[in-house]
C-alpha cells in the first residue's frame, strides 16, 4: 500500500486564536502544531502501509512553519514529507485547498500508484471537515469518511461509522479517500531519537507550478468565498453563580429557567 | 423582477432544521424543497405551511448514503429549479452532501453559517457564523454565481408563510450509480428512546465523568424541558453514552437555545462544540470548572441531588399553569 496522509499545521486550542485584517488564521510556531486528529489518520496510515510494506507520505499546504506538522508526522514513522508552499496559496478557501491537495496527490500518484489518501476528521481551528470529500470528488475516488474503525480486506478497505442515529459499514476499492475520527486508534508516541532525527529529515518542497496550477487556481485568486468581516466577540460578563448548600439549588434553577422563559419545549 | 429560486435540502425526515432552513430560503427567494425520499401528507402540510409550492423527490435508494450520489441528486435539483443559492440543514453528512454537490456546481461552499443575506450591492450572498469556540464573529461572502451553505440548527426560527401554500410533489430523475468501487455493506438505524436529536433540539442537557455514568437524573431533566441528551468524550469511551451523543469538536457540534451541562469540566474539546449555545447553564461540585466560568448560570453542588430538585419543581409549576 502507497499511503498519503493529509495533515494541517493548526493554532493549539488553547491558544488565543485569532483572525488577521485580511480574515485569514494568525499562526506562529510557538502556539501551532499537528492538527490533533490528523495523528489518528497517520497512524492509520502506519497500520494500513506497514500491514503491506508500504510506504506513507505526508502532505501538508500550508505556510513555512507547517513544516513542524510534517517532522511530527515523520517522527511517528512516515517515510516521506511534501510540503506545498507559496505565497501563491495565501488565503485560499476549501475549494482552493482541496483543489491543491488533490493535485499534490496526483503529483505523487504519477510517481507510483497512490493507494489511499488518509486524512484527519476534521481540521480543529475551521472544523470545516469538507475537504476529504472535496478531494475525493476531485480524484473521481470512492470516499470512506468519518471512520471510526478502518479494516484492511484484501485490497478492499472496510469502514464502519455512526452518524446522525445509524451505524453503517461501507466497502471500497482502492485508490480511495479515507477520514477516520478520533476514536479510531490510538496514535503511536514518537521517541526522543525519532523526533531528533525528523528535525533533519530532508522535506520535498513543491509550489504551486510544481504541481501543474496556474495562478487563478490557487490561494485567494482561486477560491469562491471571501471572509468580507472578522470581529472578536465582547468578553463574557462572567457567570451568576448559587450554591446548592441549604439545597435550594435545583429550585434555583428551576426558577433561573423559567424566569428566562426557556422552559419553552416543555411536554 | 422574478424572484431568485432557492433550494433547500431535506436529506431526512421533514423536520424543525429543514423548517427552519425554508424560513431562511424565503428571506432569499422563493424556496424549492429537495427530498431523498418519499413526502408522506404531513410533510406536504408541513412545507405547504411554510409556503413551498414545489417539493422534488428523488428517490435513490440505499444510494442516497452515498455522499457523491446525494450530492448529484443536489446539483440536479439547482440546476432543474435555476437555483443558485442551496441550503442544507447541517451535519457530518450533510457537509459532505454540500461538498459534492458545490464541486458538480463550480458553487461556492459555505459551512454551518447562523445567518444569510444577499448583498444588493455586490449581488454576493454573505454568511455569518462564530468561529474559534465562539470567540470571533465572522462573516464570509461566495464570490461567484452559485452558493451551497449548510445551516447549523436553532440559528432562526421556523415560520409559518404569510400565505400557505399547497405543496405540489414531482419525482426527480437522478442517476443513482455508486463511485467505482463503493458498496453499502450494512445500515442499522438506532432506536431514539423518544427524545429529539441532539443536533437539533432547542434545549440540550448533557451529563459528563461526574454522572458516574448514572445519567437517570440527567435523562429526567432533559424529559421534563423536552430535551435531547448529549454527552462528553470520556463517558462515550466508558461506554455510558453511544458515540453520536457526543458534543464538541469531533463530535455534533450544537447551538441549542439553552445547554445544561452537569459534571461536565468545560475541557477546551468541549467547549469549542459548544460555546455559541444561547444561555449556557452549568451544574458542577467545583466552582473552578472551565465550564462554571463560561456559563450565564452556575449551580454549585452534586448534580445527583440537584438536577432532580429542578425536574421536579418544573413540573409542579407546568401542572399548576396547565391546571389554571
Ligand atoms: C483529540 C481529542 C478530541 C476530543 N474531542 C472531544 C469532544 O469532541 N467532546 C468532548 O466532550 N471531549 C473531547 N475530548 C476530551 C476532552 O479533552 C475532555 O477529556 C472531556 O471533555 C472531559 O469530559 P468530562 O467533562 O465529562 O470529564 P471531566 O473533565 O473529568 O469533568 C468531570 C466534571 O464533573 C464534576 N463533578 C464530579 N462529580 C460531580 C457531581 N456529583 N455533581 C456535579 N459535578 C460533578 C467535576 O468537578 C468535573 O468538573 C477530546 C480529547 C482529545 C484528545
Ligand atoms: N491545508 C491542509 N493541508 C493538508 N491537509 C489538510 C489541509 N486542510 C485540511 N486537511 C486535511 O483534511 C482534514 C479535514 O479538514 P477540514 O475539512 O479542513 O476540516 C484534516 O484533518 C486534514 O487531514
Amino acid at each position: 500500500m502507497r499511503v498519503v496522509v493529509l495533515v494541517k499545521h493548526v493554532p493549539e486550542l488553547l491558544s488565543q486564536r485569532a483572525l488577521g485584517e485580511d480574515g485569514r488564521t494568525v499562526r506562529t510556531s510557538d502556539d501551532s502544531a499537528l492538527n490533533e486528529v490528523d495523528e489518528n489518520a497517520v497512524e492509520a496510515a502506519l497500520q494500513l502501509a506497514g500491514s503491506s510494506e508500504g510506504e506513507v507520505i505526508a502532505v501538508t499546504l500550508g505556510p513555512s512553519i507547517a513544516v513542524d506538522a510534517l517532522r511530527r508526522t515523520l517522527a511517528m514513522g512516515a517515510s516521506r514529507a511534501v510540503h506545498a508552499t507559496g505565497d501563491a496559496f495565501a488565503g485560499g478557501d476549501v475549494v482552493a485547498t482541496a483543489r491543491a491537495l488533490a493535485a499534490a496527490v496526483r503529483h505523487l500518484d504519477g510517481e507510483a500508484p497512490v493507494d489511499v489518501v488518509l486524512t484527519g476528521l476534521a481540521a480543529l481551528d475551521g472544523l470545516g471537515s469538507v475537504i476529504p470529500s472535496l478531494v475525493a470528488a476531485e480524484l473521481g475516488w470512492p470516499q470512506l469518511t468519518v471512520v471510526e474503525e478502518l479494516t484492511l480486506e484484501g485490497q478492499t478497505l472496510v469502514g464502519r461509522r455512526e452518524l446522525d442515529g445509524a451505524t453503517e459499514r461501507w466497502r471500497a476499492a482502492t485508490p480511495a479517500v479515507v477520514s477516520v475520527t478520533d476514536s479510531a486508534n490510538d496514535p503511536r508516541l514518537p521517541k526522543m531519537k525519532d523526533l531528533l532525527a525528523a528535525r533533519a529529515a530532508e522535506i520535498t518542497v513543491l509550489t504551486h507550478t510544481d504541481l501543474g496550477l496556474a495562478d487563478e487556481e490557487v490561494g485567494a485568486a482561486g477560491s469562491r468565498t471571501r471572509v468580507v468581516e472578522a470581529a472578536q466577540r465582547p468578553e463574557h460578563p462572567g457567570p451568576e453563580i448559587v450554591t446548592d448548600d441549604d439545597g435550594e439549588g435545583g429550585v434555583l434553577l428551576a426558577r433561573y429557567l423559567l424566569d428566562n422563559d426557556l422552559v419553552g419545549g416543555a411536554r | 423582477m422574478t424572484a431568485r429560486q432557492v433550494l433547500v435540502v431535506a436529506l431526512g425526515d421533514v423536520r424543525g432544521p429543514v423548517l427552519e432552513a425554508v424560513t431562511l430560503a424565503r428571506t432569499l427567494g422563493t424556496p424549492t424543497v429537495l427530498s431523498l425520499q418519499p413526502l408522506a401528507e404531513p410533510d406536504l402540510h408541513a412545507l405547504g405551511t411554510a409556503g413551498v409550492e414545489r417539493a422534488l423527490v428523488a428517490e435513490l435508494g440505499d444510494a442516497r448514503h452515498a455522499a457523491a450520489v446525494a450530492g448529484r441528486a443536489v446539483a440536479t435539483a439547482a440546476e432543474v429549479t435555476g437555483a443558485h443559492r442551496v441550503l442544507l440543514p447541517t451535519s457530518f453528512v450533510a457537509k459532505e452532501v454540500a461538498a459534492h454537490a458545490a464541486w458538480l456546481l463550480d458553487a461556492g461552499l459555505l459551512l454551518d453559517v447562523a445567518s444569510l443575506a444577499e448583498d444588493g450591492d455586490t449581488d454576493q450572498v454573505v454568511g455569518g457564523k462564530r468561529v474559534f469556540a465562539g470567540t470571533w464573529e465572522t462573516r464570509c461572502a461566495v464570490t461567484c454565481p452559485v452558493a451551497v451553505a449548510t445551516v447549523r440548527a436553532n440559528a432562526v426560527v421556523a415560520t409559518p408563510a404569510d400565505r400557505a401554500a399547497s405543496t405540489a410533489a414531482e419525482p426527480l430523475q437522478v442517476d443513482a450509480t455508486l463511485p467505482r468501487g463503493l458498496e453499502l455493506l450494512e445500515r442499522e438505524v438506532r432506536p431514539t428512546a423518544g427524545r429529539p436529536a441532539l443536533a437539533e433540539a432547542a434545549t440540550v442537557v448533557l451529563g459528563g465523568r461526574g454522572t458516574e455514568g448514572d445519567f437517570a437524573a440527567v435523562e429526567e431533566l432533559a424529559d421534563v424541558l423536552g430535551a435531547a441528551v448529549g454527552t462528553t468524550r470520556d463517558c462515550v469511551d466508558e461506554g455510558w453514552q453511544p458515540h453520536d451523543a457526543q458534543v464538541g469538536q469531533t463530535g455534533v457540534t450544537i447551538a441549542p437555545r439553552l445547554y445544561i451541562g452537569a459534571g461536565i469540566s468545560g475541557a477546551p474539546h468541549h467547549h469549542g462544540g459548544m460555546q455559541a449555545s444561547g444561555t449556557i447553564v452549568a451544574v458542577n461540585v467545583d466552582p473552578d470548572a472551565p465550564l462554571v466560568q463560561i456559563a450565564d448560570f452556575a449551580v454549585i453542588g452534586d448534580l445527583q441531588e440537584i438536577l432532580p430538585a429542578a425536574a421536579a419543581a418544573i413540573r409542579e409549576h407546568l401542572d399548576q399553569s396547565r391546571g389554571s
